[in-house]
């Protein structure tokens, strides 16, 4: 017989809330985790993803770098390399073009030159995305280019609880992480776990079961694809809608199941 | 500064047998750079390299207080640096020839070299590359509470580069115990400091970013090491990063494929006379630190150590094809 739900089996958070409550919960088990990022301290961010964990944490884990895009994401891999576990906000996932060097040339290929002799194990946090009107410097959605570069993983959670898993998840993980957080979820509700929980990476998520179409979407598409395919049923076609919530590594093993099963793919990209 | 006997700081501050260490170290880089240029020449080595013949004072003074613990940050050019750090040439030689005895099993070559366990975050292909990421090592000491400093070396190329200025900016507002060493060369591959930097001397940028910034005679092994121990000093006290330039000259050109079109052959020869090894060999001979046997030995050890450490790479086994991929990301 199945227990009550409980009230943590009911907990609702923001997706913003659910990506601050992880990194409160990774800096609070581990003193090598830090926050670096421009106005992420008593200001928490464009987006105040951050907001009062200066006031938790101090301003030596939280730490607002000036405005130095290359400069700032070199620290954080330096800092990687040689003990702590920084968490790098980029205030807009577009001002990564000022970093390129540091998260190609070096964070995403140290670990090979090094022969495995060390890691980098960084999170960059990537606030991506359309739809809020800030035109076409604050507005793009690059994460498929950073799913080219060898070394580097790419994630981009589409819910709360992803978002949070996927976090824990980066941290865990030795090797340089990128995960593209979609400015028009930050508000979106949904039910989070509480604790530790890691969202495994490489692995896509089923959310709708269909039989005619395989639909393939990230983030935000995930829920544009979800009401598509509302639509289709009306229609009369069942599409199936996959997650792939990992670009880098990507789910084949999902996808090929999913398109044996329904002969046709269609991949939903706001990029 | 000399004393009362003549004698330069780095005399008064190392022991004898510290010296004649340094010396041997500066011999080992000659003779490895000698080595790998002529294995490169039989294809032993593939790719290019970079050769810092000439500048061998500058990376063995600038290491002579450091420890296993302390950090550097090196560049394409960066052999001295790593055999001064304390790295061994047999598996130096065996990374450039690709062997999986080599320090980066192969994977990093000249370029990348990199020796974790004396410190050595590695050299880098990108000009200015190290400059944040020495920013960070000195971060995480400071957050990790170690006394460790890190030593960032870099060359004039790079201090054009954007990194090297957001670099030195945050390394003095967060007050973080690096000392940023730049091995002036004159040339950024062709390009003369003279047509690319709007300062005399690079040091001079120091001033922007709040911190001490000295000019030294990179050739003289005593003025590089005096400089480095004031700043040294300085880091490990937490008061924050500062600014060193070793003016040198590299005898070779910037890579393989160099012509020299851009500099003299009367420029080259007249930078010859100024040979750091000959002078600091000199200074230990006049101060009765070492006699001339000595110093032939010395000089006979460190071309008896480069070809053991040819022949320990030529033995060691290259990497297998099936793991090509290996290293791009953690095993699990």
């Amino acid at each position: 017989m199945n227990a009550m739900p409980s009230d943590s089996a009911t907990r609702t958070l923001s997706y913003a809330e659910a990506i601050r409550e992880a990194m409160a919960i990774a800096m609070q088990a581990d003193p090598a985790v830090i926050l670096m990022g421009e106005d992420i301290g008593v200001y928490g961010g464009a987006f105040q993803v951050t907001l009062d964990l200066i006031d938790r944490f101090g301003p030596d884990r939280v730490m607002d770098t000036p405005i130095s895009e290359l400069g700032g994401a070199g620290v954080a891999v330096g800092a990687a390399l040689t003990g702590l576990k920084p968490i790098f906000e980029f205030q807009f996932s577009d001002f990564a073009m000022l970093a390129m060097e540091q998260i190609v040339n070096q964070a995403a290929k140290l670990r090979y030159m090094l022969g495995g002799e060390a890691s980098v194990p960084v999170v960059f946090r990537m606030p991506s995305g359309s739809g809020t009107g800030a035109a076409a410097q604050h507005s793009q959605s690059i994460e498929a280019w950073f799913g080219h570069v060898p070394g580097l993983k790419v994630l981009q959670p589409s819910t709360p609880e992803d978002a949070k898993g996927m976090l824990l998840a980066a941290l865990a993980d030795p090797d340089p992480v990128m995960i593209f957080e979609h400015k028009l979820l930050y508000k979106m509700k949904g039910h989070v776990p509480e604790g530790s929980y890691l969202t495994p990476i490489g692995k896509a998520a089923l959310r709708r079961e269909g039989r005619d179409l395989t639909i393939v979407a990230g983030s935000i598409m995930v829920h544009r694809a979800l009401e598509a395919a509302e639509r289709l049923a009306a229609d009369g076609i069942s599409a199936e809608v996959i997650d792939l919530r990992s670009i880098r590594p990507i789910d084949h093993d999902t996808i090929l199941a999913s398109v044996r099963k329904t002969g046709r793919l269609m991949v939903v990209y706001e990029g | 500064m000399k004393d009362a006997d003549n004698r330069p700081f780095a005399l008064r501050h190392f022991s004898p047998a510290a010296l004649r260490e340094a010396l041997r170290k500066m011999y080992l880089i000659r003779r490895f750079e000698e080595g790998a240029e002529d294995s490169y020449t039989r294809g032993l080595i593939h790719g290019t390299m970079h050769l810092s013949i000439g500048q061998e004072a500058s990376a063995m003074a600038t290491c002579m207080e450091l420890t296993d613990d302390d950090k550097i940050t090196s560049t394409h050019r960066g052999h001295g640096h790593c055999i001064a750090k304390g790295a061994d040439v047999g598996r130096m030689f065996a990374e450039f020839f690709g062997k999986e005895s080599g320090y980066c099993h192969g994977r990093g070559g000249s370029m990348h070299i990199a020796d974790i366990k004396t410190g050595n975050l590695g050299a880098n292909g990108i000009v200015g590359g190290g400059l944040p990421i020495a920013v960070g090592a000195a971060l995480s000491a400071k957050r990790l509470g170690k006394p460790d400093v890190t030593v960032c070396f870099f060359g004039d190329g790079a201090n054009n580069e954007g990194a090297f200025h957001e670099a030195l900016n945050m390394a003095s507002v967060w007050k973080l115990p690096v000392i940023f060493v730049c091995e002036n060369n004159g040339y950024g591959m062709s390009t003369s400091t003279a047509r690319s930097t709007a300062v005399t001397h690079i040091a001079d940028r120091a001033v922007a970013y709040a911190m001490p910034g000295v000019t030294v005679d990179g050739n003289d092994f005593s003025a590089v090491a005096e400089a480095l121990h004031i700043a040294i000093a300085r880091a490990r006290a937490g008061d924050g990063p500062s600014l060193v330039e070793n003016l040198t000259y590299r005898w070779r050109g910037h890579s393989k494929s160099d012509r020299n079109r851009y500099r003299t052959k009367e420029e080259i020869e007249e930078w010859k006379t100024r040979d750091p090894i000959a002078r600091f060999q000199a200074e230990l001979i006049a101060h009765g630190i070492l006699d001339a046997a000595g110093a032939e030995a010395i000089a006979e050890a460190a071309i008896a150590d480069v070809q053991a450490g040819i022949a320990f790479a030529k033995a060691g086994p290259s990497p297998d094809i099936s793991e090509v991929t290996r290293y791009v990301y953690a095993e699990h």
